[in-house]
């Protein structure tokens, strides 16, 4: 049944592939993850803060980004976010927002709303003991939260957040509705200019595959060895 | 040192945990809190730092009002020392960096000095070579002397216990309840909720007694232990004491 596929084009898309492509979409993911994290564990933090106000806030912030399907917003940001930056800026025209700088706003945002979902489990798991104890001994709040609650809030998450991650990776194929050259937008450009798509959309499958397994087994030795520490 | 002036506290406004306590604990002072649970006994210790809010009467520790909305709170409160039932040692760091966190970010203390305060603090209630452990490592006897070197780190003008002997298996209670009895003997000023009569016996100047969120009882622990006037106490002691 292979007898009519060529596997060769895959062999001479490989430098574009991974040099382009995969470097695209892993940086893309990590830097996603890390300000989806961050921006994640401040909506958190609002959420539990007890002020009233900024937990409704982060709260309706969570609702909403959660029942937009994800193509939709990075659809939406890529055409919006040259308007809201001359709105922003008070320029005289759109500005100019290349597809990565858009695309990394996007999945930052997007992904927070999950992230912060995480990290509220994850400092609600610290026994209110820890606070109280941080506290007596004169730490401000802020300080309490910066060395005694994070600290302890990520180590019992990472593996969720690493899981997490790991759905992101996946995500990242989505900008294709956007024309940005990703991992699986590099493999449909090649593909559809040699009339070889079922290869390289294999190929890709394969690839995704086998980076989603390996990472997913890494999570489960690191849960493994943070099981035993405990 | 810490004055208590007709504290009341609600959880809900049908719940009322504090009745109108009012007490004090002067300097180098040793009072012993004890009564059945539920009374409130660790809702009033824990007002006294202001880990616990309260909406009627007042607290001072040391001339400072601690219901004083314009008080540091965080300020008071490291001149406090806090020792809780569940230890509540921070498990992510060595014991070193319990000792050392609040000396260096409240206190200000360089690292070094603050390491080896810390270390004096560990080799006095003798657990040095534990510097380098994590706290899950340890005993609950040792965990609950970590935490009270923790404490005594940042130079308190007095300490609170609360119930600090509670969640301990037998046989180290006694390792905990000596640390205290050499604290007492120091002149430390220690307001201490438990229900170990012996330690009250041989260190507390006075002993308070509370039932349902009321002082019922404070006096010298010699009228306490020898003719408690109520009777709520002297059940409360008889069923104590008889084993």
């Amino acid at each position: 049944m292979f007898g009519n596929f060529d596997f060769d084009v895959i062999r001479r898309a490989l430098p574009y592939l991974f040099l382009d492509g995969m470097t695209f979409t892993l940086t893309l993911t990590a830097l996603s993850a890390l300000g989806g994290i961050t921006l994640g564990t401040l909506i958190a933090m609002m959420r539990l803060s007890g002020l009233r106000l900024l937990g409704r806030i982060a709260g309706l912030y969570v609702d909403f980004i959660r029942s937009l399907p994800l193509v939709l917003v990075i659809f939406w940001f890529y055409f919006l976010v040259p308007y809201i930056g001359q709105w922003l800026t008070g320029a005289a025209r759109p500005i100019k927002v290349g597809a990565f700088a858009s695309s990394l706003i996007t999945f930052i945002m997007f992904e927070a709303a999950y992230f912060s979902e995480i990290m509220r489990a994850g400092i609600q798991s610290i026994s209110r003991g820890q606070p109280a104890a941080a506290q007596a001994l004169g730490l401000t709040y802020s300080q309490t939260m910066r060395y005694v609650v994070l600290p302890q809030a990520f180590r019992n998450m990472l593996p969720v957040l690493l899981t997490q991650t790991i759905v992101l990776f996946q995500d990242t194929s989505l900008v294709y509705v956007v024309s940005i050259p990703d991992f699986l937008g590099a493999a449909s450009i090649v593909g559809e200019r040699d009339g070889r798509l079922v290869e390289m959309y294999l190929f890709a499958a394969l690839v995704y595959f086998a980076v989603s397994s390996v990472a997913s087994f890494g999570v489960r030795q690191l849960q493994a060895r943070i099981a035993i520490v405990r | 040192m810490i004055e208590i002036s007709h504290v009341s506290k609600w959880y809900t406004p049908l719940f009322q945990a504090l009745k109108d306590c009012t007490t004090s604990v002067a300097k180098g002072e040793v009072v012993v809190v004890c009564g059945p649970s539920g009374s409130g006994k660790s809702t009033l210790i824990k007002c006294v730092n202001a880990l616990e809010p309260f909406q009627e009467g007042s607290i001072s520790i040391d001339g400072i009002k601690v219901n004083d909305p314009k008080t540091n709170l965080p300020k008071l409160r490291a001149r406090v020392g806090m020792v809780f039932q569940h230890f509540e040692l921070f498990p992510h760091l060595r014991i070193s960096d319990n000792l050392c966190l609040a000396q260096e970010k409240v206190l200000g203390r360089a690292h070094d000095e603050a390491a080896a305060k810390g270390m004096k603090l560990l080799e006095r209630v003798g657990l040095k070579e534990h510097a380098g452990k994590f706290p899950a490592e340890l005993s609950g006897g040792q965990q609950q002397r970590v935490a009270i070197a923790r404490a005594l780190a940042m130079d308190p003008i007095a300490m609170l216990f609360d119930e600090p002997t509670s969640a301990l298996d037998p046989e180290m209670i006694s390792e905990v309840l000596d640390v205290m009895v050499d604290l007492a003997r120091e002149g430390m000023t220690m307001m201490v909720v438990t229900h170990e009569m012996g330690f009250a016996r041989k260190v507390a100047h006075r002993v308070i007694f509370m039932d349902r969120g009321e002082i019922v009882e404070d006096a010298p622990k010699e009228d306490f232990f020898g003719k408690p006037r109520s009777d709520r106490a002297q059940r409360f002691l008889s069923k104590i004491l008889s084993h």
